[in-house]
């Protein structure tokens, strides 16, 4: 509302629109001055377009401005447009507005030689002195031709007024009917070539969608795509508005999660604020129960959050993440959290989009969570979403938001592939997977990217239970991944084997120790032989030397004795016995 | 409309229709913008039509847009010169400089009376 972009053109002078998006696309407004030409087929918005032109002119930039209108009265019309909060009945009251309804009947009028529209300059230029105008409306200038059957003098007129309203200073939107061939059915854009912008309407898929294009703009940059735009509460909201530019701030600050584990595995800090996760998984992986924990741990900090439900009422939503211990009713209360659900076929992308734009604007939250974003569209048209998804990211980076999308992955291709469309987008992506084996299912975890930070590589086991969300190492033991019961078995398992192993080592050590022993033993008993045995030889040897002492000394004494010595004679008797 | 095969009775009621309208009074008004061109030929224009066919019974207003702007909205005057039949109903609008004088008096109901 408040906000315009710088002109991207000095030279040129605009006049600010006030319609959100309007002003950044045309860079600061319509040409100021100058008549644009704003044409689209019936029920398009142009009238309003042209109406909030007016309004917000006279209301927040000071330019008083006329209506004039060929085909609505004035009553209809301030009736119509009470339904976007515009009051012209007070406006006109304080002489910021001039409605004057041009009345033309066909059938009443005979031509009858040369004319001029005199009558339709002189009450035009009344009307704008009468209230010191600045804009002018004409709504829709093409009835006129209609009224007039002489559409030679009908052009050569209408391309006097638009030279005369630029004469004049006013800064006017013509609307014209969008014709077959051309821009406008009867070929207005001839005249009014400074700016001109189409307006559309389409169906698809059971949903409408309107678009604004500027097709033309004399003198000036500006954006030439199709933007979706919506007729709101407030207004025309023209979407995006912030898709010119990619120079959004990157913030170097961290922010939790609120799952420890999940924090460790994104480098230890959680993700950069303002950056865009995605968590994406089959139905049932606790995508909404991440959201939502990341919702609370913003409260948590004492910041805001919002969580945009499309599945489930704020109530539901409430009951069911205070099942897995996550209680978000007290952040509602205290007004730090705000759960918008709304089906999403209640309205078009756009507008869901331009909805959140709102109340983003108006709540200034530092979380936003969107859950979930493939429900946004009916049919896969990613074509569609990523635009759109684009915006929204820019938006929010733009306002340092950190988002959180969570995306249903339909079965049958690999899980990577089916957000290929709105990954890129996307800084932080986590991939829920259901694991089913051994008769249950279980969850697991993986950063699939983390744009700029150190990510785990690793797979890990999601639990939810009533105690909250914890993450577990998976079992990886040889070529399998085992996660639940089959882990817990196996881990089981393993210590059973790994016990009996030390019952064995320690048996064998045992064994060991008493085979030692007994050699032990044998060695003693060999030495007690040995020693044994070198007692007897040495008996042996010392016999033998006393017996060959003896004989000699017997002998001896022989010898002594038959020399005549009788002592030793006995003696010898005596050694004898 | 003249009808194709006019039965008595029909005939009749014209006559009738005729006779009232050769007594009516015309209002009319004429719309101009200042001295243009087409301004003072239409003025010229209509009188001499007034003059030839409504001699005695019409009153002609001619007024100057210009000079009095918040008429022109009232009326829902657009072209200029623009004539208004007031009286007798219906109203009608001719716009231009009134050179075609045929359409005119078929728009004032004139032309039956030319004819017969």
């Amino acid at each position: 509302m408040d906000k315009q972009a710088p002109p991207i053109s000095a030279t040129l002078l605009k006049s600010p629109t006030g319609i959100t998006g309007l002003d950044e696309i045309t860079g600061g407004g319509l040409p100021s001055g100058r008549p644009t030409l704003v044409c689209g087929s019936a029920g398009c918005g142009k009238t309003m377009l042209a109406i909030e032109f007016l309004v917000r002119g006279a209301t927040q930039f000071g330019e008083p401005g006329v209506f004039m209108m060929f085909e609505e009265n004035a009553q209809e019309l301030t009736d119509n447009v009470r339904s976007l909060g515009f009051d012209l009945d007070e406006l006109v009251g304080q002489k910021k507005i001039v409605l004057d309804h041009v009345h033309i009947e066909r059938s009443e009028i005979e031509e009858t030689g040369e004319y001029d529209l005199e009558g339709l300059f002189i009450r035009l230029g009344h009307a704008i002195d009468s209230i010191g105008a600045k804009r002018v409306v004409l709504d829709t200038v093409e009835a006129l031709f209609a009224g007039l059957p002489n559409h030679a003098i009908l052009r050569a007129e209408l391309r006097r007024l638009f030279r005369w309203l630029k004469d004049r200073g006013m800064t006017a939107v013509i609307t014209g009917e969008k014709g077959e061939a051309s821009i406008t059915r009867y070929g207005l854009e001839e005249y009014v070539a400074d700016c001109v912008i189409t307006l559309d309407h389409r169906v698809a898929e059971q949903i409408c969608t309107r678009r604004l294009r500027v097709v033309k703009y004399r003198g000036t940059a500006h954006g030439t795509n199709e933007y979706p735009f919506i007729i709101g509460k407030r207004g025309l909201s023209v979407l995006p508005i912030t898709s010119i530019q990619l120079d959004h701030k990157a913030s170097s600050d961290r922010i939790p999660t609120g799952i420890a584990r999940l924090d460790d595995m994104l480098g230890g800090k959680g993700v950069y604020r303002g950056s865009s996760v995605l968590i994406s998984g089959a139905p049932g992986t606790g995508k909404s129960s991440i959201g939502a924990k990341f919702a609370d741990t913003a409260c948590r900090r004492g910041e805001r959050a919002i969580l945009f439900a499309y599945e489930e009422s704020p109530e539901q939503l409430l009951r069911n993440m205070r099942s897995v211990g996550i209680d978000l009713a007290p952040w509602v209360k205290k007004g730090l959290l705000q759960i918008h659900s709304s089906r999403p076929t209640m309205h078009g992308l756009e507008q869901h989009l331009v909805m959140m734009h709102d109340t983003v604007l108006a709540f200034q939250p530092s979380v936003v969570v969107v859950d979930p974003i493939s429900n946004l569209t009916l049919d896969d048209t990613e074509a569609e979403v990523k635009p759109t998804l684009m915006r929204l990211i820019d938006f929010l980076k733009k306002l340092q938001i950190t988002s959180v999308f969570t995306s249903l992955t339909t079965g049958g291709n690999a899980p990577e592939d089916s957000q290929i469309g709105v990954s890129s987008l996307m800084d932080t992506w986590l991939l829920l997977r259901n694991v089913e084996f051994n008769g249950e299912r279980n969850r697991l975890i993986s950063v699939l990217k983390s744009r700029g930070m150190a990510h785990s590589n690793q797979v890990r086991e999601f639990l939810m239970s009533d105690a909250g969300i914890d993450l577990r190492d998976v079992y990886l033991g040889g070529d399998r991944v085992l996660t639940g019961t089959a882990r817990v078995a196996q881990e089981t398992q393993e210590r059973a084997a790994a016990e009996l192993r030390q019952e064995d080592h320690a048996r064998k050590l045992r064994q060991l120790a008493a085979k030692r022993k007994a050699l032990d033993a044998q060695i003693a008993a060999l030495v007690a032989e040995g020693e044994a045995e070198e007692a007897e030889v040495n008996f042996a040897i010392a016999q033998e030397t006393m017996q060959t002492n003896t004989t000699q000394q017997n002998s001896d004494a022989m010898g002594h004795l038959r020399g005549g010595n009788t002592t030793e004679g006995n003696s010898l008797t005596k050694g004898k016995r | 409309m003249e009808k194709n095969t006019p039965t008595p009775d029909d005939s009749a009621d014209f006559e009738a229709a005729a006779a009232a309208y050769a007594n009516v009074r015309y209002v009319l008004r004429l719309y101009v913008t200042g001295t243009t061109p087409h301004s003072t030929r239409a003025i010229i224009n209509i009188r001499k039509i007034c003059e030839e066919h409504l001699r005695g019974r019409y009153d002609l207003e001619l007024i100057d847009i210009a000079q009095s702007s918040t008429l022109a909205e009232g009326e829902q005057i657009i072209a200029a010169p623009t004539l208004i039949k007031k009286l007798p109903l219906p109203v009608r609008r001719f716009i231009g400089d009134m050179s075609k004088t045929e359409r005119i008096l078929l728009g004032l109901d004139l032309r039956q009376k030319c004819e017969k």
